[in-house]
Formats: structure tokens, C-alpha cells, sequence
């Protein structure tokens, strides 16, 4: 038993450094996450599971812009993290498409959409989401090869008035 | 034997002209001795230690973000249970992760109305409780009921005359919570006499 240990510790010991180095790396730079779902179906694939690079450096400042593709814990279900697309932050005003009406972004808030505007459970259901709940940055899809690419920022025209612009 | 290998070194490589540079300057003879250190085995000892700061750099972060850490607390909204002055306190962030958050606990959130500030508050109700309380308790007993929607915690802190919680800004994603505080640590005794 104890020699069947001593010739173990040495792979349990790489894997717990291997680990820990994993760990802080996915919790500091970046990480790979499955993003799939018909909720943003043009930017990535709705009949596959997609994988795609995660940029944590976001998280110290919450520096994001809009148009990024954001990862975000769901404000229904703290278990579940959700992809969409960051369209409004704080302060700026924006038209809802199916209500006619026009809301401020309160503070520290933000308004998230999905691409495809019709199956998307978002902002429109559930109203501005706190930034803090905040995950991370989809840069980048690494999987399926054929859809290897930069995750471009897109903006719906016209229904965003950012803030100081008028 | 380290310099017998660099003299036959010179002898080997360098031309006439160069040998002559060597044997005049010396700078040059410095240079050969600081060659001769063995940099083969510092090298690999910086590296080794560099591996085990990091390798401690990264341990200390992995319990302190997903195990249980320390944290200072201060202001006036939880008085009664965390001085004015401020407090240590010991924070598990297992439990959040487990979903084993209940009424009564007190937790470490970020505050929605500012990402960047972490806030200390008291947990008054879960997704589908009521939550009564007293919209302006200096000033009048008027008071509200509200249900918690799905996926919300109700948040409040202990001393109502002086706190911003969920009477102002209502109720709170469950995923804001960073952690539950599970014990204060009497590090800082001040002298309030």
C-alpha cells in the first residue's frame, strides 16, 4: 500500500499543481466555454455546441463595450451563465422594440439581448441585469474548426442613445 | 577546471589578434571569469524557485476565491453584528456555490448599483417568500409586502436607519453573492473607551 502511494504521489502531485495553475489562469486571463443555444444563432451555431474563448481581464474594471458578446450568470438561475450580446450600460437610453416605449439603463446595469430576437430570453424579459454578475468576454470561436473567428461587436441600429451623446 | 576549459576555448576558437586583446586587457579576463560561473545551475535554480512562488501565488488564490477567505468590513449599515470601525471576518464562498444560502445568513455581495463595491448585508428572504418592511423607518410605520422573484434573494442590512439595500434598490440576483460570512475575527480590539 505505502509503495503503491509513494510511486502515485508524484502524478497526484503534478495534477494538483496542473490544477491550481488551471484554475487561477481560467479565473485571471482566459478560459474555453461551450456557448450554444438558438439564442444567438447568427453569430454562433445553433444545431451544435460551439466553443469559445473566454477573456477574463474584463472582470477586474468591468471594462466592456457595447457590442460585446458577454458571458453572464442568469439573474433567474444563479446556476446557469448565459451568452449575449451587451448592447446598452449605464446611463445610456434605449428604445425596447416590442413595447414603443424608451428607458434609462440604471446605474451599475446593463442591457443584454440575444441576436435572435425572437427565441432569446433576455433583457426584454427580465429588464437591465446588474454588471456584477458579469462573467467574462467572448473574443473568440475555436470550435468547430470551419468557424474559427473573431466574435465581432455589433450594434442594433438606431435604438441606442449612448450616454453624453445628446 | 572551469578555466582550464575556457583557456583551451580561447586557444581553440579566437584568432591571434583576439588572444592578444585577452592576455592585454583586463576587462576581458573578467569577462572570462563571469563566463565561467556557473550559470547553468543558477539559472536553473531561479526557475525552480520562480515555479514555487507561483505554484503558492496560485494556491492561496484558488482557496481564496473558491474555498473561503478573509475580508475587511466597515460602515454603519450591519452596526449591531460588525462595528462601526470595521471588522475581520472570515467569508465562505463554498456554500454560495452550493446554493446553501438561507434567510438570517449574513453575505458578501457586489452591489448592483456599483460592480466595483463589494457590501455586507443581511439575507431577509429567498425566491417566492414575502418580505415585509418598513419603506422610511425614521420617519413614518408605513410599511410594504413584496414577493422575491425567481432566482432573488431579498437583502437588508441590520441597522435599517442607515443602510441602502434592497428597500431601495429591490431585490437581488442570487449570483451577485460572493460569499457567506461565517465568523468575525477579533483581530482588531479598539480602544472605544
Amino acid at each position: 500500500m505505502a509503495r503503491a502511494w509513494a510511486t502515485a504521489w508524484p502524478y497526484v502531485k503534478g495534477g494538483i499543481t496542473g490544477g491550481v495553475f488551471g484554475v487561477t489562469f481560467a479565473d485571471w486571463c482566459a478560459s474555453i466555454t461551450s456557448v450554444g443555444g438558438a439564442s444567438m444563432y447568427p453569430t454562433f451555431d445553433a444545431q451544435q455546441a460551439n466553443w469559445a474563448l473566454v477573456s477574463k481581464r474584463c472582470l477586474k474594471h468591468f471594462d466592456v463595450s457595447r457590442g460585446d458578446v458577454v458571458l453572464f450568470r442568469s439573474p433567474k438561475n444563479h446556476r446557469e451563465v448565459v451568452v449575449k450580446r451587451l448592447i446598452a450600460l449605464p446611463g445610456d437610453w434605449i428604445q425596447i422594440p416590442e413595447k414603443e416605449e424608451i428607458r434609462q439603463i440604471p446605474q451599475g446595469h446593463c442591457w443584454l439581448e440575444g441576436d435572435n430576437a425572437g427565441v432569446s430570453l433576455d433583457s426584454r424579459h427580465y429588464g437591465p441585469v446588474p454588471l456584477g454578475l458579469l462573467q467574462g468576454r467572448v473574443t473568440h470561436l475555436v470550435w468547430p474548426p470551419n468557424r474559427i473567428s473573431r466574435v465581432e461587436r455589433k450594434m442594433p441600429e438606431g435604438r441606442i442613445m449612448p450616454k453624453g451623446s445628446f | 577546471m572551469g578555466t582550464r576549459s575556457f583557456r583551451s576555448f580561447q586557444a581553440l576558437v579566437l584568432s591571434p589578434a583576439a588572444a592578444a586583446v585577452v592576455s592585454a586587457g583586463d576587462m576581458s579576463g573578467f569577462f572570462w571569469r563571469v563566463a565561467a560561473l556557473p550559470w547553468r545551475s543558477i539559472v536553473g535554480d531561479a526557475l525552480s524557485r520562480t515555479f514555487l512562488v507561483a505554484q503558492a501565488f496560485c494556491f492561496v488564490h484558488v482557496v481564496e476565491e473558491h474555498v473561503c477567505s478573509v475580508s475587511f468590513l466597515r460602515g454603519p449599515s450591519m452596526l449591531p453584528a460588525v462595528n462601526l470601525a470595521g471588522d475581520v471576518v472570515a467569508v465562505d464562498r463554498l456554500s454560495v456555490r452550493c446554493g446553501k444560502v438561507a434567510p438570517g445568513d449574513v453575505v458578501l455581495m457586489l452591489s448592483p448599483e456599483d460592480p466595483r463595491k463589494p457590501i455586507a448585508k443581511r439575507v431577509l428572504g429567498m425566491e417566492g417568500d414575502s418580505v415585509t418592511y418598513l419603506v422610511d423607518p425614521g420617519h413614518s410605520d408605513a410599511s410594504k409586502t413584496v414577493t422575491v422573484p425567481q432566482g432573488h434573494v431579498w437583502v437588508q442590512g441590520d441597522n435599517i436607519y442607515a443602510s441602502r439595500d434592497s428597500r431601495q434598490f429591490g431585490s437581488v440576483p442570487y449570483g451577485l453573492i460572493t460569499g457567506k460570512i461565517v465568523y468575525r475575527i477579533y483581530l482588531l480590539e479598539l480602544d472605544t473607551s
